[in-house]
């Protein structure tokens, strides 16, 4: 992949001590805007993506050639409208779309990093994005938004700079990854894991791809960012380009084959390394333990206004966790909305074409953008 | 914007900290942050509603009066107000404790099935009452728990809160209610107002 010229990409000079205990400077942090900054600086929306997104949030990604993965809420007149707002998304550490991971060089050994990359955390992703706002001497952001991992990091943020953001949407995620969080987590990694090409994370020097591993990791993935509704109606027991069973193991049912494709496509643009360490970032998340099992004083100093959003069939992130960021915001008299959006997507319904979801979100933030 | 609605921004002072529960559109809301400049927030059942409020630049969490009142600390708001709903409860007794615990000072209106246009309907139809404010069938309607504009009042020594403040809307005239026209208010307001505490 010859990406290097279609990234932008700033060199953060700024040691940062990583929760693992290590330190790192001179790292890139690769990222793109949208719509532009206006005169008072008061109008940039920094977005986060969740575990495979990159920072092509819109338009053609110049390096998979398909459409950026929030094309339906990010662009002009939608519903982060880039007429309005100017938008910024970072590549996560730890990814694999230009930010430094576990793909980079390691410059004191010359070699691949793969499993000797530093174990990164999500606050450690938010104090590198954090530098952004220093890059275009923004002083206040009007908005942080993210959906999933993405959420995780909007929390994050608002926790470790509560005057940075006037407003804060969390959507469809969590301030504590649960145990089945973790547990399908574990079973992406042990895919990945499983597949003899890995060779410990070393197969970028060995120039070969874990690709069936990190293949049946995003086909397990996959199936909980659906719902089971979903699945029967777009799917049920349709069969693949046949009449009949075949009585062997191919993909007899559309639903095989469409994972197949999931994991094939998804080979081709991520890095297994880079999963393992985005997928342990999650599941190291608590944002209530980090606040010694009270969730409030994670938003005690901030006067932001937060807007969560949950999706009735996301079974990933259910309501009820999202509920608990509501409850304890709503504890210490924050002010904050709340709204579950009715969707049989699943937990990918903050992607997809969901109208009350898309519709929302632009109220919540043109509302507040006029008011601020 | 209804009688009932400018009555309750009556109530309210200034710059205080108002909870609306089952806020509806959140036409109150909104006038209650443009003529007394409140903290407004509100719970709303109805996510179409909800979405309505969020339209309008309102603070609204979708949610259950009587599950999601417990997440807010004791006196955490200066009014809680609770607009013709009761009726609708489970358990009315448990919602207005709770609205007690969490307002400092509590506004529920109450729909009055005392009205004489109700009597009369159950009296001579002998069906259960029909009119203009309570137009669903006994099988059909969500007000599972009416009470009369005296109900209230019995309910206030029975469960124990303190009645500041107490108006009957009649034809959209706005009067008091004391002990002695009780009866009176009790047989011809459409709508009692009060203003309880704890």
């Amino acid at each position: 992949m010859n990406i290097k010229e279609n990234i932008k990409t700033l060199v953060i000079k700024k040691p940062l001590k990583l929760d693992c205990g290590k330190t790192i400077n001179n790292f890139p942090l690769a990222y793109e805007t949208y719509g532009s900054l206006n005169k008072n600086k008061d109008n940039a929306i920094l977005v986060f993506h969740a575990l495979t997104g990159d920072q092509f949030v819109t338009g053609i990604n110049p390096v998979t050639k398909k459409d950026g993965w929030w094309s339906y809420a990010v662009g002009p007149n939608k519903s982060i409208d880039t007429n309005k707002y100017f938008v910024i998304c970072a590549n996560v550490i730890g990814g694999c779309m230009g930010s430094f991971g576990p793909s980079h060089k390691n410059p004191d050994t010359n070699k691949i990093y793969g499993t000797d990359f530093p174990v990164i955390t999500i606050n450690d992703m938010v104090n590198a994005q954090v530098n952004l706002l220093d890059h275009f001497e923004i002083k206040k952001l009007f908005s942080v938004v993210g959906g999933s991992m993405g959420g995780m990091q909007v929390l994050q943020f608002i926790s470790n700079f509560p005057d940075k953001a006037s407003t804060v949407v969390p959507i469809a995620c969590t301030a504590s990854h649960s145990a089945q969080n973790i547990a399908f987590n574990e079973l992406g990694r042990q895919a990945i894991a499983s597949d003899h090409n890995w060779s410990d994370g070393k197969y970028l020097s060995n120039n070969t791809l874990p690709d069936k591993g990190l293949s049946v990791a995003r086909m397990a993935a996959h199936i909980t960012y659906l719902s089971k509704k979903g699945l029967q109606e777009k799917f049920g027991r349709k069969l693949q380009e046949r009449d009949a069973l075949k009585f062997g193991f191919d993909a007899d049912f559309q639903i095989e084959s469409y994972l197949r494709y999931q994991g094939s496509v998804f080979v081709d643009r991520f890095d297994a390394n880079s999963y393992l360490y985005i997928t342990r970032a999650m599941d190291y998340f608590d944002l209530v333990k980090q606040f010694d099992g009270n969730l409030s004083n994670a938003f005690k100093k901030t006067k932001a206004k937060f807007f969560v959003i949950s999706f009735t069939s996301d079974w990933l992130y259910p309501t009820q966790e999202n509920k608990d960021i509501v409850i304890a915001l709503n504890a210490i008299g924050a002010d904050v909305g709340f709204v579950e959006i009715k969707s049989d997507k699943g937990h990918d319904s903050f992607l997809l074409d969901v109208p009350d979801f898309l519709k929302t979100l632009k109220n919540f933030l043109d509302k507040s953008y006029i008011e601020r | 914007m209804k009688t009932e609605y400018k009555i309750i921004v009556d109530l309210i002072e200034e710059k205080t900290r108002v909870l609306d529960v089952g806020c509806d559109d959140g036409t109150l809301m909104e006038s209650l942050k443009k003529n007394k400049n409140v903290d407004a927030r509100g719970i709303e059942i109805s996510k179409d509603k909800v979405q309505t409020c969020v339209s309008k630049g309102l603070t609204v969490i979708e949610g259950n009066a009587e599950l999601d009142l417990k997440q807010f600390p004791n006196d955490s708001f200066d009014y809680v107000v609770l607009g013709q709903t009761l009726q609708a409860f489970i358990n009315p007794e448990i919602v207005i404790k709770e609205l007690l615990r969490v307002g400092k000072k509590t506004i529920i209106t109450v729909p009055n099935f005392g009205h004489w246009k109700v009597r009369l309907n159950l009296l001579i139809k002998g069906t259960m009452p029909i009119t203009e404010s309570l137009p669903n069938d006994w099988y059909n309607t969500p007000n599972i728990h009416m009470c009369t504009i005296k109900d209230f009042v019995k309910f206030s020594k029975i469960i124990n809160f303190k009645i500041f403040k107490s108006l009957a809307l009649t034809n959209k005239n706005i009067s008091n209610i004391n002990n002695s026209n009780l009866f009176y208010k009790n047989l011809f307001a459409e709508l009692g107002i009060f203003l309880i505490e704890k």
